[in-house]
C-alpha cells in the first residue's frame, strides 16, 4: 500500500493556512503533529453528543463516555501489539509516564546505594531528568552509553555499563533531534542476563513506525498523543501486567482506589491505580481516533513515505553550500527528523528567516543539551517530518537556506 | 518585515562586534543564561564604566546587542548609563510603538524592528539584564528597576 501524500493533505485543514504570504511549510512534526480532520472531529462529536465523566456514572452519557474512553485504550492498546488494554496507562504525556515509572521504581525496585540505573547521552530531557532525580532520592548512580560520532549508539561498553547491579535501562526508540533509531535487541538481551528490567521511550517512534512491543520485548514504553495526530494532554505508559501489578500509585486519588478508610486506602488494579482523577477523556477518544486514521493510512506506508522523503532532504541539505548534518547521513537506521547547522549563522536566526518565508523549523537544543553538547554545537535547526511532507516542501527548504545564506553573506 | 528584524546595523555588529572579549580590570561581572535557546553571555563591569567586557554565544540579536551595549555604556556615568538602558529595555517591551530616539539610543535604534517579534525580545535584553547584574556587583547603580 502506498501513501497519496495529496490526499491525506485534504485531510490537514492546517496545511491550507499562509504564514506570512507564504504556503506554510510546517517541517516541526517531531515536536508536535497538526491533526487531521477525522481527529477533530471524533472529539467534538465525543462533546456534542456523548460527554459525561467515566467508570462512575450509571446513567447513558457516563456509559457512552466510559465506552469511548476504554475503547480508545484498547485501539491504542492494538496498535503496539499489546494483548492485555489494562497494560495501557493514560498518562498527560510521555513525561508524565516516564516520571510515573522513575517517581515508583525506588520503591518497587527497592534501590538504595550500589544499585545502577542506565540512560544515554542521546536522551530527551525528559527520559533523563527523572532518573537522574531517582538516583539523587535513593542514592543509586546513573550511568549512560555514548554517542558516536555518526549518530549512533556507542554499545562497545554494554556488558560494563549494563551489570549485575543494573536495576534498569531506559534509552530512546528514535533520537529526537538526531532521527537516529536505535535497536535495543543488544540491551534487552544484556538486561535479561543480569535481571535489569528495560524501558524505550518511543515518542518519537511510535508516530512513525510500527512498534511491537512484544517483538521489542522491553518492559515499558512511553509515548505521547499530539505527536501521533492527536491532541495534546494524553499521553501512555505501557507496561507489562506484571510488573504494573508490583507498582504503587503515582498520583493517587479519586479513580485509583479500591476501598478507602480515614484509617486507609487499598488501590485499584491496573490501569486505573494510576489514573488518578477524571482523567482527560476527550483527548483520549482525540487519540483512538488518530490511531484509527495511522491504521488506516497503514504504517508500512508512513514509514516508507517518511524514508523517500528523508532520503531526499539529506541530498537537498547536503548540496546547500555551509550546512553541516547531525546524525546519520542516510536515511538507513533513522527517521525522518534531520538536525542541522548552518555556518556562521545561530539556529535561532536561520529559524526566523524560515519563518518568513513560511518554513516551520524547530531551533535550539531540542530537549537534549547533553547531545549539543557532544557535537560541540550551542543549538542546531531541526527539520522533521510526517505522512503529509512533501519534496515541495524540502525544496522550500533549501530555497529557504540559500537566503539565510544572502541574508548572513 | 524581516529585513525591520536583521538591519544592516545589527549584521554589522553581529559580524564586527565591538569590544569583545572579557578582560581582566573588572569591579563586578555576571553570567546570564537564556534556557530555552542556550544564548548565554559574561560581562563584566569596572566600577567606573570605564571599562565594559563581555562574551558569550547566541543568535545574532544577542550577540549584536551585546556590542551595541558596549558602545552605547562604555565610559558614561552611572546616571547616564542608567536613562540609555532604561530607554533600551522600554524599546524592547514596546511591541514596535515606540519611535527610538537616535540621540540617545545610537545604534540601538535598529534593534525597533526586533521588538515587533516577541519571541526574540529576550535575545536582544539578554546582554541588558546581565550588565544590570554585572554593574550592581561592581556598585553601580543603574536602577530605575525594569523587568525582562
Amino acid at each position: 500500500m502506498s501513501l497519496d501524500v495529496v490526499r491525506v493533505r485534504g485531510d490537514f485543514p492546517i496545511l491550507s493556512r499562509e504564514i506570512n504570504g507564504h504556503p506554510l511549510v510546517y517541517l516541526d512534526s517531531a515536536n508536535t503533529s497538526q491533526k487531521p480532520r477525522q481527529v477533530l472531529e471524533a472529539m467534538q462529536d465525543h462533546l456534542e453528543r456523548h460527554n459525561g465523566n467515566v467508570s462512575r456514572s450509571v446513567h447513558t452519557l457516563g456509559t457512552e463516555s466510559t465506552e469511548a474512553y476504554e475503547g480508545a485504550r484498547a485501539k491504542v492498546a492494538a496498535f503496539i501489539g499489546a494483548t492485555n488494554p489494562d497494560e495501557v496507562v493514560f498518562t498527560k504525556n510521555s513525561t508524565e509516564a516516564i516520571n510515573l515509572v522513575a517517581w515508583t521504581a525506588g520503591q518497587f525496585l527497592a534501590l538504595g546505594p550500589g544499585d545502577e540505573i542506565v540512560v544515554s547521552e542521546m536522551e530527551h530531557h525528559s527520559n533523563l531528568v527523572p532518573w537522574q532525580l531517582l538516583c539523587e532520592r535513593t542514592g543509586a548512580t546513573l550511568r549512560w552509553f555514548g554517542v558516536t560520532d555518526e549518530g549512533r549508539l556507542d554499545l562497545t561498553a554494554l556488558a560494563d555499563v549494563v551489570n549485575e547491579r543494573t536495576k534498569l535501562v531506559s534509552v530512546v526508540h528514535m533520537s529526537n533531534i538526531l532521527g537516529t533509531i536505535n535497536d535495543p535487541s543488544p540491551i534487552v538481551a544484556r538486561a535479561r542476563e543480569v535481571g535489569a528490567l528495560v524501558m524505550l521511550d518511543c515518542s518519537q517512534s511510535v508516530p512513525h513506525f510500527s512498534v511491537d512491543v512484544a517483538e521489542l520485548g522491553v518492559d515499558f514504553i512511553a509515548f505521547t498523543g499530539h505527536k501521533m495526530l492527536g491532541p495534546t494532554g494524553i499521553g501512555v505508559l505501557w507496561g507489562k501486567a506484571a510488573l504494573l501489578d508490583r507498582m504503587p500509585p503515582f498520583l493517587a486519588g479519586g479513580s485509583t482506589i479500591e476501598t478507602v478508610t480515614m484509617g486507609g486506602t487499598t488501590f485499584a488494579p491496573p490501569p486505573a491505580r494510576f489514573e488518578g482523577g477524571t482523567p482527560p477523556i476527550t483527548a483520549a477518544i482525540g487519540l483512538g481516533a488518530a490511531v484509527d486514521y495511522l491504521k488506516a493510512v497503514g504504517m508500512d506506508a508512513v514509514h516508507r513515505h517518511e524514508q523517500e522523503i528523508t532520503a531526499y532532504a539529506l541530498k537537498a541539505l547536503a548540496d546547500v553550500e555551509g550546512v553541516r548534518i547531525f546524525g546519520p547521513a542516510s536515511p538507513e537506521g533513522r527517521g525522518g527528523t534531520v538536525s542541522f547547522g548552518v555556518d556562521g549563522v545561530h539556529p535561532h536566526d536561520v529559524g526566523q528567516i524560515l519563518d518568513d518565508l513560511g518554513v516551520e523549523v524547530r531551533v535550539g537544543h531540542h530537549c537534549a543539551r547533553p547531545v549539543c553538547t557532544r557535537f560541540g554545537v550551542p543549538a542546531m535547526t531541526r527539520a522533521s517530518f510526517y505522512l503529509y511532507t512533501t519534496t515541495d516542501e524540502i525544496d522550500a527548504l533549501a530555497r529557504g537556506l540559500e537566503q539565510v545564506r544572502r541574508v548572513f553573506a | 518585515m524581516i529585513d525591520q528584524l536583521y538591519q544592516d546595523i545589527i549584521l554589522d555588529h553581529y559580524k564586527h562586534p565591538h569590544g569583545r572579549g572579557l578582560r581582566d580590570e573588572f569591579a563586578g561581572e555576571a553570567h546570564h543564561v537564556n534556557p530555552t535557546c542556550g544564548d548565554e553571555i559574561t560581562i563584566r563591569v569596572a566600577s567606573d564604566l570605564s571599562d565594559i567586557s563581555y562574551d558569550g554565544q547566541g543568535c545574532s540579536i544577542s550577540q549584536a546587542s551585546a556590542s551595541v551595549l558596549f558602545e552605547l555604556l562604555k565610559g558614561r556615568t552611572a546616571d547616564e548609563a542608567g536613562v540609555i538602558h532604561e530607554k533600551f529595555v522600554e524599546l524592547m517591551q514596546s511591541r514596535g510603538t515606540i519611535e527610538p530616539d537616535e540621540d540617545v539610543l545610537g545604534d540601538g535604534i535598529a534593534f525597533a524592528g526586533v521588538a515587533k517579534y516577541p519571541a526574540r525580545v529576550k535575545c536582544a535584553l539578554l546582554p541588558w539584564m546581565a550588565f544590570k547584574d554585572a554593574a550592581a556587583r561592581a556598585g553601580v547603580s543603574v536602577n530605575p528597576e525594569v523587568s525582562a
